[in-house]
């Protein structure tokens, strides 16, 4: 397993991991996605869930932050039950950016990220001077400062997904979820969100998330986890996990895997029908 | 203490907080100006209303009546003979208004209101049954607990079936309003019938309660109506910090440490028993809950229906509307027949609206 923290801040050593499922079973109503399935999340590093249409990734990510109740089994956030915590205290510790969310109409990105303090807020202290600074910081962080007064909807796809992150990073958490941050976004704007996601895990953070773009993930991820038909097929660094044959057992994808040009980490060429010229 | 505004360290584009001892909130001038704008104009139409009638009072000597200033007969006139209506057109308006915007905000959709949801035409097949079906049971019931408490019970049923049926793990907000237009044309047509089969006489009586009015009121009805809608309000006012992160959907809103579910079966119930109290007051006064909401949050220049200036936009409309009802035209109008004049022409506008983006 990756541990090795390029952060230089001293992750929590004592333990192993921060966010944990052991032995969990979930699914949705009769059908079971994910049975019996052991995962760590290692700290301070950004770990990537893969796997083909179906497997049970954004299921997986979903447990972790307790969005769905394992029918079996438990989810440990730093050595808690996450079922037993009360869902405000979970809140304070891991921020969650679910899969393509919709901000009402005119809603502008202040009050978005602003929301993001939610869970230190209470009925009486709703808001705050510190609530000001932490908003302003993740403003600042992702980069959207200057669209602070512009409505949420009027942003294209990139910056609107930057300023979700902002409202996830405004929640102070620094163990954070992302479900397919780049859904929707061409590839310009998708290196752009995960840039910006590299730059949490510089500045101490802990990431999940799941992608579907194979090199992408392996582009930016220090440790990957590969799922195929609800349970993993691999976990480690992408450079000993990304293998043609793996590519094949879990996709079904006939690939060539080479050094990537231009960085240190494995690229997938796949061979589709056409078009190729095999040695 | 003296108010202390955090405006200064921060830029402007982050929203000012505002702080009273312990207490911190938000500071908007905007939606708190229009706010009080809203309640002195529900308060002149309010004063206006009780003014108008066969022995006409002027405006300085209603507010002063109102003050306990005014003079003897005035003050029986007022006090006794108008204020109930009036008063009840406010309670019933801030009612419609908030359960309004609490549906709304709930499903997400503007189209969403108690109307759309079946609670109006559950209560009144419920109450058309009782006046048409002349019978021991019907009339027994009538008589012990009042038109006015079956219709809410009525109003009550529909919206918590409503409710059940659109449960599927977890409340959508298109799939809620589809059973419940299902739901309330179901309803539509039990009242349909019944009107048609009915004698002559109670179609009549039943027909006057259909349109909606503030004819005739108790001080006893707008005394349960001031009473029920107080005790709701409290209910949403404590449970409306938890609803704020909902606005942006479940999934965000429980990464937020909300218990959405929860928070939302709680709102909904308010607004179905707000509703449900409305429509006992006043019988099914259309078009209020769906307009003030949105009337609200283009006033307010908020994104989600505000919960403050939707039920006083209720309130003025229907105040508003009962003025004109009895006032602007030779004959007089039940308020039911204003509101929707008013109403149906704004949602054909809400929906032109939506279809041109």
């Amino acid at each position: 397993m990756v541990t090795q923290s390029v952060t230089g801040v001293e992750s929590k050593s004592d333990q192993a991991s921060r966010l944990a499922a052991r032995g969990v079973t979930v699914g949705y109503g009769a059908r079971t996605v994910i049975d019996d399935l052991d995962v760590a999340i290692p700290p301070g590093v950004i770990t990537t869930i893969i796997g083909p249409n179906g497997c049970g990734k954004s299921t997986l990510l979903r447990t972790l932050s307790r969005l769905l109740k394992p029918s079996k089994g438990t989810v440990v956030l730093d050595g808690d039950d996450i079922a037993r915590l009360r869902t405000r205290d979970v809140a304070r510790k891991l921020g969650l950016l679910p899969q393509a969310p919709v901000a009402p109409e005119g809603l502008t990105v202040a009050d978005l990220v602003a929301r993001g303090r939610h869970p230190h807020q209470s009925w009486l202290r709703q808001w705050s001077s510190d609530d000001a600074d932490v908003v302003e910081r993740a403003l600042a962080m992702t980069g959207v400062s200057d669209l602070a007064d512009r409505p949420v909807d009027a942003l294209s796809g990139g910056q609107r997904q930057r300023v979700w992150i902002s409202m996830t990073l405004a929640q102070g958490t620094d163990l954070l979820l992302l479900d397919e941050p780049t859904t929707y976004l061409d590839l310009a704007h998708a290196m752009d969100v995960l840039d910006l996601v590299d730059d949490l895990h510089e500045s101490g953070c802990t990431v999940v998330m799941v992608l579907h773009d194979l090199n992408l993930a392996a582009r930016y991820s220090d440790n990957l986890i590969v799922m195929r038909g609800g349970s993993i097929l691999a976990q480690g660094h992408p450079r000993d996990v990304l293998t043609a044959e793996l590519l094949h057992e879990a996709f079904g994808l006939r690939a060539k895997v080479i050094d990537d040009p231009v960085g240190d980490r494995p690229l997938i060429v796949p061979i589709g029908r056409t078009h190729v010229q095999l040695d | 203490m003296n108010p202390r505004m955090n405006r200064t360290d921060v830029k402007p584009s982050v929203t000012p907080g505002v702080r009273l001892g312990q207490v911190s909130f938000v500071w908007r001038p905007w939606i708190v100006c229009v706010s009080l704008l809203l309640a002195a104009a529900t308060f002149l139409v309010f004063c206006l209303s009780i003014g108008v009638g066969d022995f006409p009072i002027r405006l300085p000597q209603v507010i002063a009546t109102l003050l306990g200033r005014g003079e003897q007969v005035d003050e029986f006139v007022i006090m006794d003979l108008r204020m109930p209506r009036a008063l009840a057109g406010v309670v019933v308006g801030i009612a419609l208004g908030v359960s309004g915007a609490l549906t709304q905000s709930i499903a997400r959709n503007p189209l969403a209101s108690p109307d759309v949801l079946g609670i109006t035409n559950g209560a009144s097949a419920v109450a058309v049954f009782l006046v048409t079906v002349s019978g021991g049971t019907a009339a027994a019931i009538v008589s012990s607990v009042g038109l006015s408490a079956a219709a809410l019970m009525g109003g009550l049923g529909t919206g918590l079936l409503v409710y059940f049926l659109a449960w599927r793990r977890g409340i959508d907000g298109l799939r809620l309003i589809l059973i419940g237009i299902s739901v309330s044309a179901v309803m539509e047509a039990l009242t349909t019938w019944l009107l048609v089969t009915a004698d002559i006489r109670d179609v009549a009586q039943a027909q006057a309660w259909l349109v909606g009015s503030l004819d005739d009121r108790s001080w006893d009805e707008v005394q349960v109506a001031v009473w029920g809608t107080l005790v709701l309000l409290v209910v949403v006012a404590g449970a409306a910090f938890q609803f704020k992160p909902m606005h942006l959907g479940d999934d965000v809103a429980a990464g937020l440490g909300v218990r959405y579910s929860a928070v939302r079966a709680v709102l909904l119930l308010c607004a179905v028993l707000l509703a449900g109290v409305a429509v006992s007051a006043a019988g099914p006064v259309p078009f209020v809950a769906l307009v003030a909401p949105q009337v609200a949050m283009r006033l307010a220049r908020c994104p989600t229906p505000p919960m403050v200036a939707s039920a006083l936009v209720g309130a003025l409309l229907l105040t508003g509307s009962d003025l004109v009802a009895r006032t602007a035209l030779p004959v007089s109008l039940p308020v039911g027949v204003v509101t929707a004049a008013i109403g149906g022409p704004f949602l054909v506008y809400l929906l032109v609206r939506a279809n041109r983006r």
